[in-house]
C-alpha cells in the first residue's frame, strides 16, 4: 500500500493535530510513515500544509507533484492552494469553510466563488459542514476531529478503535469526551 | 520502541541517551524544539541563553567541567555563535560537544538562506547530517563520541525539512552516564598566541585523523545499482535521489566534513555520470572537484530554494512533465499579526508619523508587509538599532529602530549601548510583549522565568537604558495610538538619544479577554480606513464591513483609526 494524503488549511485550524493522529494510527498499522509541515513564520494565520506519506518504505517527505490520493482541505482557498499536489481523479474532502485572508479582507484580492465546482471538475470531491457541525457541539474548535472522524470512516481503511484509541492519547483528559463525540459526529456522517 | 519523531525530538532524545548534561540555545526557526524536548528531560540542565554565543560559551564551559553538552540553534545563530566556535575547534573539548544547526532552505522562516556547511569548513571540524529522524537520533550520539575520541566539537546540520518532519525512529530510551576528569591544562584552553600556535597544528593533525574516519564510518555508504548513473548525496536530499532514481547508484554521505576521498574515487570508478546532489551551495561538489574527480552539480540542479523529487528529475531530464492540476489565481495567505496583538498599533502609528523604520526580526517584521507597509530594513538580529545609530549620525532625521524585547535582549543591548556611549539622537521603540513570540512563546531574561518554568530575576528594558546613561525614557500603552504618534513624533526630534518602551503582553499570552467589537452600520461610511490595519478579524464582503466575533479582542486599534466613531463597544 502507498497513500498520500495532503492536509491544508489554516493557521490556527488544527490541521496539524489532525495529521498528527492519522501518522500516529499509521504508525501503529506497522507502515512507514513521514509527516512534513512548515512551522514558524506561516502559523500567524497563514496558509498551513501537511504532508502525510504512508507505505511500506517511504523516502521523499514532500510528496511529488501529481500524487497525491487524498486531500483534506480545513478551508476551501487551501484546497484550491494545494491541487497541485493531486493526482488526476484524486478524492478531496472539502469542509465547506471559508477564511478570508489578509489579501481579500484588504480588498486586494478577491476569494473565488466557485471552488467546489472547480474541484468537481477534476476530483471526486466530499463535502462536510465541519463548522456547522462543531457549532451544533457547541465548540468551533472541534471541527478539526469531525474532519478526521469523517476521513477516518470511509477513506482509509483501518477500524474505529484504532483513531479512538489514538485520539484518547493526544487530547487532554477534561477534553476527551467532547472530542469522542465529535469523532463520531465525523464518523456517522461518513456513514450516512 | 517505534516511535514517530520529528528530526529535533530526535536529536534531543539522542542527545539524553548521549549522557548529556547540559543545554543551551535562543529559540529559532527551525531549531527551536531541540531545546523544548530536551527539557522533558529532568537529568538535563536546560537553558534559553540570550543569545546564541552566550548558549555556545556556556556549552564550552561545561564541557570543560566535565559533563556532554549540546548547543542548537538555527543557521544565522552560528553566525552570532561564531566567534567561539571557530576557537572551540581550537581548543577542543573535555566532555564532548554537540553543535547542531537547522538551515532553512527555501527559507520558510529566515532572513537568508547561508549554508552552514561553509563554517564547518572554516573551522575544520567535524560534521555529520541526518537524512530523517533515525538518523538524527543515531548521528547525535555518534557526534558527542566522535567529539570526545578526536578532542573536537561536533557539528550535526540539520535542515527545516529534517527538523520538523516526522518519521518514525526505534528508541533506545537507554542513557548513558558520562563524566570526565577536571584537570588544568592552560596550552589546551588559553587562547594565546603562542599556546593557540601549536592548537592550530593540532587542528590539522587531527583534520587528518577525521579523514581517516570519514573512508572508515559507515555514516558514508555506497549503493551500487545501476552503474550508468550515480548521485553523492546526504541529508534529505538522499530521500530525494531514491524516490526519483531508485535505479541509480548512490553514495549517500552522513559524515559530510571531511570528505572521504578514496571512497569517492572508488564510486566515482564505478559508475559511469554522478551528479551531486545538494541544497544551497555546491559544498561537496566544490570539494569533490577538488580532488580532481569529475561530477556535475550545480550547473544542473538550483543553488537556491529546497530541492525535491520534481526539481531533481525535471534537473536531469528536461522534458520532465508531471501532469497535475493547478490554479494561478488564488489569493495569497501571508501570515499576519494576531487579532489583538500589541504590535498592530505601534506600526499603525509609525505610518502616522512618518517616519523611516529600522526593523529587527520577530513577529513584528510582518509590520513590513501590506497593508502595514510601515518598516525599511531588517537585516539581522540588532541591526535596527546599530543602523538608526549609523543613520542619525550621519545626518538622517525622522527615523526610528524596532526591536522586540527578547531581541533587544539578544543583540540589541550591544547596539543601544552604542547609542548611549556616542550620544547619537537614536529613537529606540522596544516591543515589549513580555515574550518570545514568534518561535512559540518562549521565555527570556525579560520574563522572570527560566526555560524549565522556574522563576527567576527580571531584567526590564527601561533599567538597562537608564544604566547605559539614557535619560529620555517613555512607557506607553501600544493600544493608545494617538499618544503613540505624538510620542513618536516628540522623540524623534529631540537631539539626544531615546527609548520608547510599548509595552503590552503578547496575546498569545495574555489572558484578558475583551469583548469584540462591532460595526455601527448607520454610521459606517465604507472608507475602508479599518481595513488598513491589517486585522484579520475585520472583513469587507463587498457590501459592507463587519467584525468576527470569535476572532475580535476588542483590542480597539481598528475604532481609533475609524473617522466616523462608527467602531463600537456593544
Amino acid at each position: 500500500m502507498k497513500f498520500d494524503l495532503v492536509i491544508v488549511g489554516v493557521g490556527g485550524q488544527g490541521v496539524l493535530l489532525a495529521s498528527e493522529i492519522l501518522s500516529e494510527v499509521a504508525l501503529s498499522k506497522g507502515y512507514d510513515v513521514k509527516k512534513s509541515e512548515i512551522h514558524g513564520m506561516a502559523q500567524r494565520g497563514g496558509s498551513v500544509f501537511s504532508f502525510v506519506r504512508i507505505g511500506e518504505k517511504v523516502y521523499s517527505p514532500i510528496i511529488p507533484l501529481g500524487s497525491a490520493d487524498l486531500m483534506l482541505a480545513f478551508e476551501e482557498l487551501e484546497a484550491l492552494r494545494y491541487v497541485q499536489y493531486l493526482k488526476p481523479s484524486a478524492r478531496v474532502i472539502l469542509n465547506r469553510q471559508r477564511i478570508m485572508p489578509i489579501t481579500v479582507l484588504s480588498g486586494e484580492a478577491k476569494y473565488p466563488n466557485d471552488v467546489f465546482e472547480r474541484l468537481i471538475e477534476h476530483f471526486e470531491v466530499y463535502s462536510i459542514e465541519g463548522l456547522a457541525l462543531a457549532k451544533e457541539l457547541k465548540d468551533a474548535r472541534l471541527t478539526n476531529v469531525i474532519l478526521l472522524g469523517y476521513l477516518a470512516s470511509r477513506f482509509l481503511p483501518w477500524e474505529k478503535n484504532i483513531w479512538l484509541k489514538v485520539l484518547l492519547e493526544r487530547v487532554p483528559e477534561r477534553f476527551r469526551e467532547q472530542n469522542l463525540r465529535a469523532f463520531e459526529v465525523g464518523w456517522n456522517y461518513g456513514e450516512g | 520502541m517505534k516511535r514517530l519523531l520529528s528530526g529535533n525530538e530526535a536529536f534531543a532524545i539522542g542527545a539524553w541517551e548521549a549522557g548529556i548534561k547540559f543545554a543551551s540555545s535562543y529559540p529559532g526557526t527551525p531549531a527551536t524544539e531541540i531545546l523544548e524536548n530536551i527539557a522533558k528531560f529532568k537529568e538535563v540542565k536546560v537553558e534559553w541563553a540570550p543569545n546564541e554565543k552566550v548558549a555556545l560559551e556556556a556549552v564550552i564551559g561545561a564541557s570543560f567541567s566535565g559533563v556532554r553538552a549540546i548547543a542548537s540553534m538555527k543557521h544565522v545563530g552560528l553566525n552570532v555563535a561564531s566567534d567561539p566556535f571557530m576557537t572551540l575547534s581550537y581548543t577542543g573539548v573535555n566532555g564532548g560537544i554537540a553543535i547542531v544547526v537547522s538551515d532553512d532552505p527555501g527559507l520558510y522562516s529566515s532572513q537568508n538562506e547561508q549554508d552552514t556547511r561553509n563554517y564547518v569548513r572554516s573551522a575544520k571540524i567535524p560534521a555529520l547530517e541526518p537524512s530523517d529522524s533515525q538518523e538524527a537520533y543515531e548521528y547525535i550520539k555518534l557526534a558527542f563520541k566522535i567529539s570526545e575520541e578526536y578532542d573536537t566539537p561536533t557539528l550535526v546540520r540539520s535542515t527545516t525539512r529534517i527538523s520538523h518532519t516526522k518519521t518514525v525512529v526505534e528508541v533506545k530510551g537507554i542513557r548513558e552516564e558520562i563524566q570526565k576528569e577536571l584537570s588544568r591544562d592552560p596550552a589546551k584552553w588559553v587562547m594565546l598566541p603562542a599556546f593557540a600556535y601549536e592548537r592550530h597544528i593540532f587542528v590539522l593533525e587531527r583534520f587528518k585523523k577525521l579523514q581517516a574516519l570519514s573512508e572508515e564510518i559507515d555514516l558514508n555508504r555506497i549503493e551500487i545499482r545501476d552503474r550508468k548513473l550515480g548521485f553523492i548525496t546526504s541529508g534529505v536530499c538522499y530521500q530525494y535521489v531514491k524516490e526519483a532514481f531508485p535505479e541509480a547508484s548512490v553514495l549517500k554521505l552522513g559524515m559530510i566534513y571531511p570528505l572521504p576521498k578514496k571512497k569517492i574515487l572508488e564510486f566515482s570508478n564505478m559508475v559511469d555520470e554522478i551528479f551531486v546532489v545538494e541544497e544551497l551551495d555546491p559544498f561537496l561538489e566544490t570539494e569533490i572537484k577538488a580532488m580532481g574527480i569529475e561530477v556535475k552539480g550545480k550547473g544542473f540542479i538550483p543553488e537556491f530554494g529546497e530541492l525535491n523529487v520534481d526539481v531533481l528529475k525535471k534537473a536531469l531530464d528536461k522534458n520532465y512533465k508531471p501532469k497535475y492540476i493547478s490554479f494561478t489565481d488564488i489569493p495569497k495567505r501571508p501570515p499576519t499579526l494576531c487579532p489583538g496583538c500589541p504590535h498592530r498599533g505601534v506600526f499603525v502609528a509609525l505610518k502616522r508619523a512618518k517616519v523611516f523604520v529600522f526593523g529587527d526580526i520577530g513577529c513584528y517584521t510582518l509590520g513590513a508587509l501590506k497593508p502595514l507597509s510601515s518598516m525599511d530594513s531588517c537585516i539581522c538580529m540588532g541591526a535596527g538599532v546599530s543602523m538608526v545609530h549609523g543613520a542619525t549620525s550621519s545626518g538622517m532625521k525622522k527615523v526610528v529602530a524596532v526591536i522586540g524585547d527578547s531581541t533587544f535582549l539578544h543583540t540589541g543591548i550591544n547596539s543601544l549601548l552604542d547609542i548611549a556611549y556616542n550620544r547619537s539622537s537614536s529613537t529606540v521603540i522596544i516591543l515589549d510583549n513580555g515574550t518570545t513570540a514568534m518561535t512559540g512563546r518562549q521565555p527570556h531574561p525579560g520574563t522572570g522565568e527560566k526555560a524549565d518554568g522556574t522563576p527567576t530575576t527580571k531584567v526590564l528594558p527601561e533599567e538597562i537604558a537608564k544604566a547605559f546613561g539614557i535619560e529620555r525614557i517613555k512607557i506607553v500603552d501600544p493600544y493608545e495610538i494617538k499618544k503613540l504618534v505624538e510620542v513618536i513624533k516628540e522623540e524623534v526630534e529631540a537631539e539626544e538619544p531615546s527609548v520608547i518602551i510599548t509595552r503590552a503582553p503578547c496575546t498569545l499570552i495574555s489572558r484578558e479577554s475583551k469583548r469584540p467589537l462591532k460595526i455601527n452600520e448607520e454610521k459606517c461610511i465604507l472608507c475602508k480606513s479599518c481595513l488598513n490595519v491589517g486585522c484579520m478579524a475585520i472583513f469587507y464582503d463587498g457590501k459592507k464591513v463587519s467584525i468576527d466575533e470569535v476572532l475580535c479582542k476588542g483590542c480597539t486599534i481598528c475604532a481609533q483609526v475609524c473617522p466616523k466613531e462608527a467602531i463600537e463597544t456593544p
